[in-house]
């Protein structure tokens, strides 16, 4: 049982990857994703993941988030423990309890801003808490496009949605795929802006992967992942900071674009 | 590029399945249609196929038209001709041929052959060379009776052996002389034949000394037409027709192409609507497989291939799915078209049996509907194709469909709706066959019409839906959202099924009120217990009247006998009654004046009676087929139905004119009402005949259901293939719009939808698309029905639409079954789907 806080900066976790392992294939095709890596998210902490192309810090995101399944350990988020849960029962803990924000936006074309936000909530069958609602797009400076369409909007204001989308529903943990990684430099900083912000001012917990030391600059704390292992970590990161340590790390090279990879052809 | 698209083809074997899939299924129905008709015909031709080897000229009477108060009579060809025939130089023999109806009772006193192949003849001479004998010799006189070999395999007869046989109605005992091959096509086809002596058949068919046509044999060295101008020269002009064997074999199966035509352009249009649908799916599944592939593709761009060569992989492609398709389908097509033959065969013996016939035609036919049509389907998908940037290559951007505007689709869509609605709306006020082809017409282009339309129509008939769908929360909305999102896609998909369901619905909803009116007729104006009549429709001996009469319990009898006249210089046919007890067996509505009938007063129909400005009242002069004269008095006129109308006269007054009476139908009315034991004794006094139908009221509706229903499992048979397609069209549509929001399906897994909500999504996009179709062919087919029935209506009194709702609700049910299949393996893939995937790919 994690106790509520009252303080800014607690100890209480709202994630916690212990001896985290994900093994593809057998025998000499084995690739090792994740070396019984042991993380902790606190609450009220905006993390950031680093680390070079294939080294797992996508990965680690996906199953800490629910989205994949992992070879062994255990994850918990809150008080549940990841292993355990059926796809059904980890699909609700997503909608309840988790918020995301996607590299590529990720909104439904047919609805308008405001139900591509309320989404999460009209999956689950809840009313949103109106009030917070509000303030969530006032944040994300929203309030005279929530009609439009996701066509209508340029790409900082599809991602501001998909902000407001995962902040919405009050989930216990945000996670971001490199949700700066289709945006230029005025809306990225933007939404960093507005994830700090949900950070410092509504004590929302935040994780997320990024390939950018500059984007990682806004996290309170920097984890760096290599070979599917974490071998570094920085609180209160300056951009120049996590390039230093990123150049020091196996095979690191900052600008190597993440997750390539695993993309599908097609 | 050859291979390349080969490989392609190969590599992607569910795709290839369902595009096969489509292709076959619109190839089989074409080609089952073919090789069904082509079967049929070539049945009907062998069947009433008459061996011409034993006739190199045949004499036939001409009918002569009726003038003044003369009535139309046919020539006699007599002995006398006959006589002529065979002395002309070029004759080397002659047969008086005559014909008849004989009905032949198996040992349980069965019918054999079903009644309209019962066939009667005569045997020329003690050796006919048309029918050589087996065994036996040949007949004499009334005791005596040929049978041919194939009934007699089938009844188990013998020579010797005594057989019951009906020729109008009166059973006779002959003993069978002899048993005969034949290669008349009608025995070959299921029927039966008996042969009399020349006299005895031509007493028995009603035409005592007279033959129905001569068949001439030319001398060896004289030539068909040589000997048809000897005969023409030596016999009466304008009386008689002397035709060449030759010219008989062609005009037969002209005719015989002629009465097939209808039933093949019928069968043909149901392909070609099965096709045209087709078509839709396979342009779908193209459009599919080239948007699924665009990286593949300008990836070839980039490496070099041109323009060109793109769209010949596409439509390389599309060959060879075509060819495989057409090679399956026309064998699926040759198992259709056997299948509805040998259906149709046991519904009756409508249908002549015969060998399948699969022509070079039917072959080429398959071959060019396959690889054509799926060629042209391809072709603007593979334009698409070729268009595709060689960027596409590197950038992660799909390229999106570009979404043209319909305003001309529109406007050309309810310019066409507007003006084939008006068509058919002028229509239904013209009277029946005038207003057929302006009806036909308008259908057409209503329904290309609405076709047009169905994009525009989708959006608010979907939004009608949104108020059931809120119900299952937001796989609902997200399912009415994705179901317009594509109106092109949406409404070619919905096409399939509206079609199918507008012809459903339409020819449902006028065999039922069809159904209905005539059996209201049947039950209105009819007060008889019992009809009784010959299975084939053959007339009765008056005989059978006298027989019924004399029954225990039989209260009223009167027959209805046809004679012809001539009437202030025009054909009238007369019906003879028996005047004391037609108004008991009867109940016409009078118009003027009263129902009686008796002596020289006669009763006439309202239609009779305006063309000749008749009243009651009114006197006219008849003449008699005998040429003789009477004067006759309308004493009422009465509203004609389908069963009865014309002038009804008395049959004794009618009588002596008559050389030959026969009835077309005997009604009966019975002290206790129709019952088994009054029907055992009626049966008995007709001869316990099998070739006699003796129907209570009951009975002749049933009749009429019967074969209305027959006719609609027929035409439901044949669109069940429409609906197939249907199916494989949403299942098509469906499949492509997984694979396009795999991004979409994948966050919303992401973010909390479940697996079942992601199927739930997909299912009831699909039975949005489902019944969106299924609602669009039911009001269609509604209106069709209502325009096409009082069209019809002007011809039959108590026609009144009656909507089936029962069946409406079963098409529109169907309609949601076909969405809910469809979307089977569409929703478990799109439940399936790899999450991770679809989110992160890129």
């Amino acid at each position: 049982m994690t106790t509520s806080s009252f303080a800014g900066r607690t100890t209480a976790v709202a994630a916690r990857a212990t001896e985290l392992s994900k093994i593809y294939g057998q025998g000499e095709t084995q690739v090792i994703a994740l070396d019984r890596v042991s993380v902790d998210f606190a609450q009220g902490q905006f993390t950031a993941i680093m680390g070079p192309s294939g080294s797992g810090k996508s990965t680690l995101m996906h199953c800490v988030a629910g989205l994949d399944t992992f070879s062994s350990g255990s994850v918990r988020i809150g008080d549940t423990e990841l292993g355990s849960l059926k796809d059904k029962q980890l699909t609700r803990l997503r909608r309840d309890k988790i918020g995301f924000i996607f590299q590529a936006f990720n909104l439904l074309p047919t609805l308008t801003a405001l139900e591509n936000i309320t989404l999460p909530m009209d999956i689950a069958g809840r009313k949103p808490d109106r009030q917070w609602l509000d303030s969530v797009i006032e944040m994300v400076g929203l309030s005279g496009r929530l009609g439009h369409r996701p066509s209508q909007l340029s790409g900082g204001q599809q991602q501001r949605v998909a902000v407001a989308r995962a902040l919405a529903s009050r989930p216990e943990i945000v996670f971001g795929d490199e949700p700066t990684g289709n945006l230029d430099s005025r809306s990225g900083a933007e939404v960093l802006g507005f994830l700090r912000n949900s950070v410092r001012e509504l004590g929302q917990t935040v994780v997320m992967v990024t390939h950018d030391p500059v984007a990682a600059a806004y996290a309170d704390r920097v984890v760096f992942l290599a070979d599917g292992r974490i071998v570094d970590e920085v609180y209160g990161p300056t951009p120049d900071a996590v390039l230093d340590r990123m150049r020091s790390l196996p095979g690191g090279s900052p600008r190597t674009p993440a997750a390539g990879a695993e993309g599908r052809v097609g | 590029m050859f291979r390349t698209a080969l490989r392609t083809v190969l590599a992607h074997k569910a795709r290839l399945l369902m595009t096969v899939l489509a292709v076959m299924l619109g190839v089989a129905f074409v080609s089952g249609t073919l090789v069904f008709t082509n079967t049929v015909s070539g049945a009907l031709e062998n069947s009433s196929a008459r061996g011409f080897d034993h006739v190199d000229v045949a004499v036939q009477p001409v009918y002569q038209e009726g003038k003044g108060d003369r009535v139309g009579t046919l020539p006699k060809l007599t002995d006398a001709t006959l006589d002529t025939a065979l002395h002309v130089p070029g004759a080397a023999s002659a047969i008086g041929v005559v014909e008849g109806f004989t009905a032949i009772a198996d040992k349980h006193g069965e019918l054999i052959g079903g009644g309209f192949r019962s066939k009667g003849g005569n045997y020329w001479g003690d050796d006919d060379p048309r029918y050589p004998l087996v065994a036996g010799t040949a007949p004499h006189g009334k005791g005596q009776v040929l049978i041919d070999s194939k009934t007699a395999q089938r009844a188990g007869y013998r020579v010797g052996d005594t057989v019951r046989i009906s020729v109008d109605g009166p059973v006779l005992t002959p003993t069978i002389s002899g048993i005969f091959t034949t290669d008349d096509g009608n025995v070959t086809a299921g029927g039966s034949l008996a042969l009399f002596d020349t006299a005895t058949a031509q007493q028995l068919f009603g035409k005592p000394g007279s033959y129905d046509e001569i068949d001439v044999k030319a001398k060896p060295g004289t030539g068909q037409s040589v000997l048809k101008q000897q005969l023409d020269t030596a016999l009466p002009k304008g009386l008689t027709q002397a035709t060449t064997a030759d010219q008989l074999a062609s005009d037969q199966a002209r005719a015989i192409a002629d009465s097939m035509s209808s039933l093949k352009n019928g069968l043909l249009v149901f392909a070609g609507i099965a096709l045209f649908v087709g078509t839709f799916i396979i342009a779908n599944t193209f459009t599919m497989l080239v948007a699924q592939r665009t990286k593949e593709l300008a990836l070839l761009r980039a490496i070099g291939a041109s323009r060109r060569q793109v769209t010949r992989s596409v439509l390389i492609e599309a060959f060879v799915v075509g060819a495989v398709a057409a090679v399956v389908g026309l064998v699926a097509g040759i198992g259709i078209g056997a299948g509805m033959h040998s259906l149709l065969g046991s519904f009756g013996s409508t249908v002549p049996d015969g060998p399948l016939v699969v022509t070079p035609g039917t072959v080429v036919a398959a071959f060019a509907v396959g690889i054509l049509v799926t060629m042209l389907a391809a072709w603007l998908p593979a334009r698409r194709a070729a268009k595709i940037p060689p960027v596409a290559a590197m950038s992660s951007v799909h390229a999106t469909a570009t979404t043209k505007s319909l305003v001309l689709r529109n406007t050309l869509g309810a310019l066409l709706a507007a003006a084939g609605a008006g068509l058919v709306l002028v229509a239904t006020t013209m009277s029946g066959d005038s207003g057929q082809a302006p009806m036909g017409l308008g259908a057409v282009l209503l329904i290309t019409g609405v076709f047009v339309l169905t994009p525009l129509l989708s959006r608010p008939v979907i939004a009608a839906a949104a108020p059931v769908l809120r119900a299952f929360g937001v796989a609902g909305k997200l399912a009415r959202l994705n179901a317009v999102r594509n109106p092109r896609r949406t409404a070619a998909t919905a096409s399939a099924l509206m079609i199918g369901l507008t012809l459903i619905t339409g020819m449902t909803v006028v065999a039922n009120s069809m159904q209905l009116a005539v059996e209201k007729l049947a039950a209105s104006a009819i007060r008889a217990d019992y009809v009784v009549s010959m299975a084939n429709g053959n007339d009765l001996s008056p005989d059978v009247e006298r027989k019924l009469k004399a029954t225990e319990g039989v209260t009223a009898v009167s027959p209805m006998r046809n004679a012809i006249s001539r009437i202030d210089g025009a054909t009238e046919f007369l019906t003879g009654v028996d005047g004391a007890a037609f108004g008991e067996l009867t109940d016409l509505p009078v118009a003027d004046g009263t129902f009686t009938v008796g002596g020289t007063t006669v009763v006439v129909d309202g239609d009779t009676a305006e063309d000749h400005h008749w009243t009651a009242g009114s006197r006219f002069t008849v003449s008699y087929e005998d040429g003789r004269k009477q004067e006759l008095t309308v004493a009422g006129v009465y509203r004609a139905n389908e069963m009865i109308r014309g002038i009804l006269m008395d049959k004794d007054t009618l009588a002596p004119h008559q050389t030959d009476p026969a009835d077309m139908q005997i009604m009966v009315k019975t002290a206790d009402g129709p019952g088994d034991a009054v029907k055992a004794r009626l049966v008995k006094a007709a001869g316990s005949n099998p070739a006699i139908l003796i129907q209570d009221r009951q009975d002749i509706s049933d009749g009429i259901a019967r074969s209305v229903t027959l006719v609609l499992n027929m035409l439901y048979g044949l669109l069940a293939m429409a609906v197939i397609v249907a199916v494989l069209g949403v299942v098509n549509t469906l499949a492509m719009s997984v694979v396009e929001r795999a991004r979409e399906i994948g966050m919303l897994r992401a973010i909390g939808v479940d697996r079942a909500g992601v199927k739930r999504m997909v299912r009831l996009e699909s039975l949005v698309i489902s019944l969106f179709g299924g609602v669009l062919g039911i009001v269609l087919g509604v209106f069709f029905g209502w325009a096409a029935g009082s069209l019809a209506g002007d011809r039959l009194e108590t026609y009144e639409l009656v909507l089936p709702w029962g069946r409406m609700a079963v098409f529109l049910l169907l309609a949601g079954v076909v969405g809910v299949l469809a979307a089977l393996w569409p929703a478990r893939r799109a439940a399936r789907l790899n999450m991770l995937r679809a989110i992160t790919s890129e």
